[in-house]
């Protein structure tokens, strides 16, 4: 079943035209890599799922982004509890200044959750499932500012985690950390799939490969192929998938 | 941007088409020793084939460098990873080629002119590697399903050896053990019609991405 299908989708920053009739549909509780070099549009590709581009003046969208079957941009739609569903991680880890259980127990609240046990256990299940829950849980009251890069990644995961979405979008979540570190966020993400869908944008062709069940190529802003990952890197369709892939340019 | 990697793919290309002429060279040398008793030809086969044997550990190595160093995909991944499974099928060419030289040499006393099946089968598996070898360095893909289509008339030719030395068998008993023996060699010269059309087929996939082998 697709958790989103995208058609005939064109974007423009001003007169720049950033994504080019985009048609693809991505599949629930899978992980979809975005790969393509830098300007290629793949970011503002992954924003346009959540709305994250309604804060950028002068950006039009036109075509049909649909989340479960209903188009994201209708007048309908509430942008706060489609965030909610559609959570995102960002390149650099970005906690709030403050204790690492109220960095997660903040979206919560948000959403108007006050009962102290249930916030209790929301943040636990949150690291939990964020695999860093080992690791903090003597010192949830300290700040979040003092973890790791690899911890802050994960933590924000957690929060991102802790408001229940159905989609998660990360865009490039481990080009800030060190290898131990990305391999936790990548075993990470591939334990989260049984319960998520997940929307990567990765500069990193051998996460792609590694973690994703389908990876989308992206090249001056149109979607130029998509298919299984391991087809992809073993037998891509387009002469240009196979260019960058290999190195050839980009 | 890539130049380290195309020449390191080039060196790869050059080493696979040594080996392929060393097997070349091997069967010649084999079909030396058992239609002109050349008696020499099976000290230089035995050098030959260990010499092949050295090559697939060198090109064995340069491959397993480059998955570490360069983490290939997509067409140089196919290339890679179909040397691997090449340089295996052209070692085996190598061993085919001392077991025929070995027992050629125990051949006695035998009328060469009868054997003009088994020259046909020699030229006909010593044409599949060498067109094996000429549709990877061309990439030429009917190159190498003439090569997959050319083992039925291999293993047709074996059946038909087959059947005329058990005939031959039944009508000179005291030639029977030379009889054995070169149902032996034609075994051998069979399995290297196998070996050419296996690299055929892994030259198929390193140019398509399909492998239609019946071994998958």
């Amino acid at each position: 079943m697709n958790v989103f299908s995208i058609e005939n989708m064109n974007l423009w920053y001003g007169e720049s035209h950033a994504l080019k009739d985009i048609n693809l549909d991505i599949e629930e509780k899978s992980i979809t890599a975005l790969i393509g070099p830098s300007g290629c549009g793949k970011s503002t590709f992954i924003k346009s799922l959540n709305r994250m581009n309604d804060l950028i003046p002068n950006v039009k969208i036109e075509g049909n982004i649909k989340y479960k079957g209903h188009d994201i941009y209708s007048p309908d739609v509430d942008v706060n509890e489609l965030r909610r569903e559609i959570g995102m991680v960002f390149q650099k880890p970005n906690p709030f200044p403050m204790s690492i259980y109220d960095n997660v127990a903040y979206g919560p609240r948000t959403h108007g959750i006050r009962s102290k046990a249930m916030l209790d256990e929301i943040v636990e299940k949150s690291l939990q499932n964020a695999a860093i829950w080992d690791e903090v849980k003597d010192r949830l009251k300290k700040s979040a500012l003092g973890l790791s890069g690899g911890q802050q990644q994960r933590l924000c995961i957690a929060r991102a985690l802790a408001v229940e979405p159905r989609v998660l979008l990360m865009d490039e979540p481990t080009s800030a950390l060190d290898p131990i570190s990305t391999a936790k966020v990548e075993e990470l993400a591939v334990e989260l799939k049984n319960n998520y869908s997940i929307i990567m944008v990765t500069h990193n062709m051998q996460q792609a490969a590694r973690i994703s069940d389908y990876t989308a190529f992206f090249f001056l802003g149109e979607l130029i192929e998509m298919s299984n990952t391991d087809l992809l890197f073993s037998k891509p369709s387009d002469k240009r998938t196979e260019d960058y892939i290999t190195g050839r340019f980009g | 941007m890539r130049n380290r990697f195309d020449k390191q793919l080039d060196m790869l290309n050059d080493s696979l088409i040594e080996m392929g002429t060393m097997c070349e060279e091997a069967i010649s040398i084999a079909s030396l020793s058992l239609f002109k008793k050349d008696f020499g030809a099976q000290v230089s086969v035995t050098s030959l084939e260990s010499e092949i044997y050295q090559k697939e550990r060198e090109i064995e190595s340069l491959c397993l460098k480059l998955f570490i160093e360069q983490q290939p995909v997509a067409r140089d991944l196919r290339q890679i990873s179909a040397t691997l499974k090449i340089i295996t099928d052209m070692k085996r060419i190598g061993n085919q080629a001392t077991n025929i030289s070995d027992i050629s040499s125990s051949l006695n006393d035998f009328d060469y002119n009868r054997c003009k099946k088994i020259q046909n089968m020699v030229l006909a598996v010593s044409e599949m590697l060498k067109t094996s070898i000429d549709s990877y360095i061309s990439k030429n893909l009917k190159l190498a399903e003439s090569v997959i289509a050319s083992d039925d008339i291999v293993d047709k030719l074996f059946i038909e050896i087959k059947s005329d030395l058990i005939n031959f068998i039944s009508k000179e008993p005291n030639q029977a053990e030379n009889a054995i023996d070169l149902l032996m060699i034609c075994k051998y010269l069979e399995k290297i019609g196998d070996h050419a059309e296996n690299i055929a087929r892994w030259i198929e996939f390193y140019i398509t991405g399909e492998h239609k082998g019946e071994d998958l």
